[in-house]
């Protein structure tokens, strides 16, 4: 009952605050959109060497946009070196090769579809292109940028958001003296906490299905798995940057000293979020990786988005998830100790 | 029941780190009175109440609520508190802050709505209710909060300092209405500066650089030090001649 009330306040304080309110569906909506924007520009003409690529098909090849240049063997490895090419065709026994620059998973994606179309055009009759034979000079075909760091920004960003306004407004409680008034009431510690969670949990269930909404149905990113994984794991992500938002919203004096934890605590989780390798760093900053929330999540989400998994893969990361979230959780009725003893 | 006690300290004191802020306070009020705290600011009054309240802890000595040892939780909703400065929700309208706080007491449905009109009738603030709060002017959020305080009817009232910004017109209607409640039994524990105020009071604790050094009846305390004012009488115990 108690609770119930402070989670209806909480929302009516959410519906009173517009902008809050937009801040938080909208900008991550905009941002996300101007990456898809960034990482699937589609104005780029791929730049192909050959060596000993038949004329017709390297006709084919221009007439499909791509900018051809031939070579002899030696030559075309020194030009992808280079960076003048993107790839190499060539064809040994009349199979044919093929070499990506690779470091660009949006180029290798283009020039592998330009090549299986123009590779359909020679052999109508064989009904299915030849298997091409793919090597990368960088990277690998597992790369593909906004669908692979998609899944990542949508975890980011609902934590990213929940963290800030949750922390602000918990400590705005604090500092404007309602938290005072609240416990000058029967309501009991866990009551606020738990107050807390709830009325922002209906909140971010909201925010986070509309975000992801908008990733998947209008930005077109890749989604191999259930949208209802991704929302779980996007709402328990918020929740631990919920209740680590409130919890060190007791160790900021204002708003300030609240965004100061930005740099602190959200931005150095992005690098153990899987975007960056982390297979040449220290063991320290490793096992600093493995107590960032947003580590897991974003881990789970790529499990689901890209990969397309299933429960038993995504298991452990949402118990870690929901653990981190618990763990803080009673952080926060004891932190609220100090405030009033019982 | 005439002497029955609804607050009682006992040898009450307060530090903060090495500052000593109260110091062995022992007063009690009883039910059905009006007790009125002075002193200058920095006094230790709002720490005092504070730990009546149950947000503060004493650091030394007890504090006695209805015969429960504070903090405890069942008192809460014993209490009503109304605390210096005003803890009201900015973006929310008058009424949305009174429901919040009256649900968070139990109250519900018509009850609900009958205290809320009843106690924005006192504050004089009914035609306001469903404004934004943070359109209030100063005295308009001083006397909601002081609408929140008396909403569940509690049986002990802690003022801080409830009628600051208020004009004397309203202030004098709001000390008929505390007078009121205390005839209907409830304890009424006010901090204040107003001397007039003061005269109001039932009985009168001074308090000075955390020590309580006189308590009584405005006319005790007036005949005591031979001084024809409440304020006469508060300059003498601060060891001010006037
Ligand atoms: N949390 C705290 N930490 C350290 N010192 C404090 C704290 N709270 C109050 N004090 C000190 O205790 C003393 C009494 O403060 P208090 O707020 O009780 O005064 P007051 O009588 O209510 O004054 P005013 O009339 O101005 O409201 C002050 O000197 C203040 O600096
Ligand atoms: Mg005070």
């Amino acid at each position: 009952m108690r609770v119930r009330a402070l989670v209806i306040r909480i929302l009516k304080q959410f519906f009173h605050d517009k902008r809050t309110l937009a801040l938080m569906i909208v900008a991550p909506m905009i941002i996300l959109w101007m990456m898809s924007l960034v990482f699937n520009g589609s104005t780029y003409e791929p730049k192909i060497g050959t060596v000993n690529v038949p004329t017709e098909l390297n006709q084919k090849l221009k007439d499909q946009g791509a900018i051809v240049t031939v070579y002899d063997a030696n030559a075309a490895e020194q030009a992808l070196w280079d960076e003048k090419i993107d790839a190499i065709i060539r064809f040994d026994n009349g199979a044919p090769q093929v070499k990506l620059e690779g470091s660009d998973p949006s180029k290798n994606k283009m020039i592998l579809l330009l090549l299986q179309k123009v590779m359909q055009q020679q052999n109508p009759a064989a009904g299915q292109a030849p298997a091409l034979n793919i090597t990368y000079l960088h990277g690998s075909e597992n790369m593909a940028s906004f669908d692979n760091f998609g899944p990542v920004l949508i975890g980011f960003f609902s934590f990213f958001f929940v963290f800030l306004i949750s922390g602000v407004s918990f400590l705005r409680e604090r500092t404007g003296g309602t938290l005072e008034r609240l416990l000058a009431s029967p309501l009991r510690r866990w009551e606020i906490v738990i107050g807390y969670v709830l009325g922002y949990g209906i909140f971010t269930m909201f925010q986070a299905s509309l975000i992801a909404w908008f990733a998947i149905h209008i930005l077109g990113i890749m989604m191999a798995g259930s949208f209802w994984y991704v929302l779980l794991i996007t709402l328990l992500l918020s929740m631990t940057a919920l209740t680590l938002g409130t919890f060190l919203s007791s160790f900021a004096n204002n708003e300030l000293q609240m965004f100061q934890f930005i740099p602190l605590v959200v931005v150095p989780q992005v690098f153990f979020s899987g975007l960056f390798s982390l297979d040449n760093v220290a063991d320290w900053l490793r096992w600093l990786g493995k107590i960032a929330p947003l580590s897991y999540g974003a881990d789970a989400l790529r499990d689901v988005m890209i990969r397309g998994k299933g429960w038993s893969d995504i298991a452990f990361n949402v118990y870690v998830l929901i653990g981190i979230s618990v763990a803080i959780i009673i952080a926060n009725v004891f932190a609220l100790r100090k405030h009033r003893k019982i | 029941m005439a002497m029955e006690q609804c607050v009682r300290l006992e040898n009450v004191g307060r530090r903060f780190g090495n500052t000593e802020v109260l110091k062995e306070i022992t007063m009690s009020v009883q039910r059905s009175e009006i007790f009125g705290l002075l002193g200058p600011s920095g006094a230790g009054k709002t720490t005092l109440v504070k730990m009546i309240a149950g947000i503060d802890t004493a650091t030394s000595g007890q504090v006695y609520v209805l015969d429960q040892k504070m903090p405890k939780l069942g008192m809460f909703s014993k209490i009503g508190y109304m605390a210096q400065s005003d803890a009201l929700y900015m973006e929310l309208t008058a009424q949305e802050n009174l429901q919040f706080f009256a649900s968070l007491y139990g109250l519900r449905g018509s009850k609900m709505r009958q205290r809320i009109e009843a106690v924005m009738d006192i504050v004089g603030l009914s035609s306001f209710l469903k404004k934004q709060v943070s359109t209030y002017s100063g005295g308009m959020k001083r006397r909601l909060s002081l609408a929140i305080a008396l909403l569940h009817e509690p049986e002990i009232l802690i003022l801080d300092e409830p009628t600051v910004g208020i004009d004397p017109v309203l202030r004098q209607s709001i000390w008929k209405e505390f007078e009121q409640l205390s005839q209907s039994g409830t304890a009424i524990l006010v901090t204040t500066h107003v001397m007039d105020e003061a005269d109001k009071c039932h009985r009168l604790g001074m308090i000075r650089g955390g020590k309580l050094i006189a308590t009584g009846t405005p006319e005790a305390l007036k005949q005591e030090t031979g001084s024809e004012t409440i304020e006469q009488a508060f300059l003498h115990f601060g060891g001010v001649q006037a």
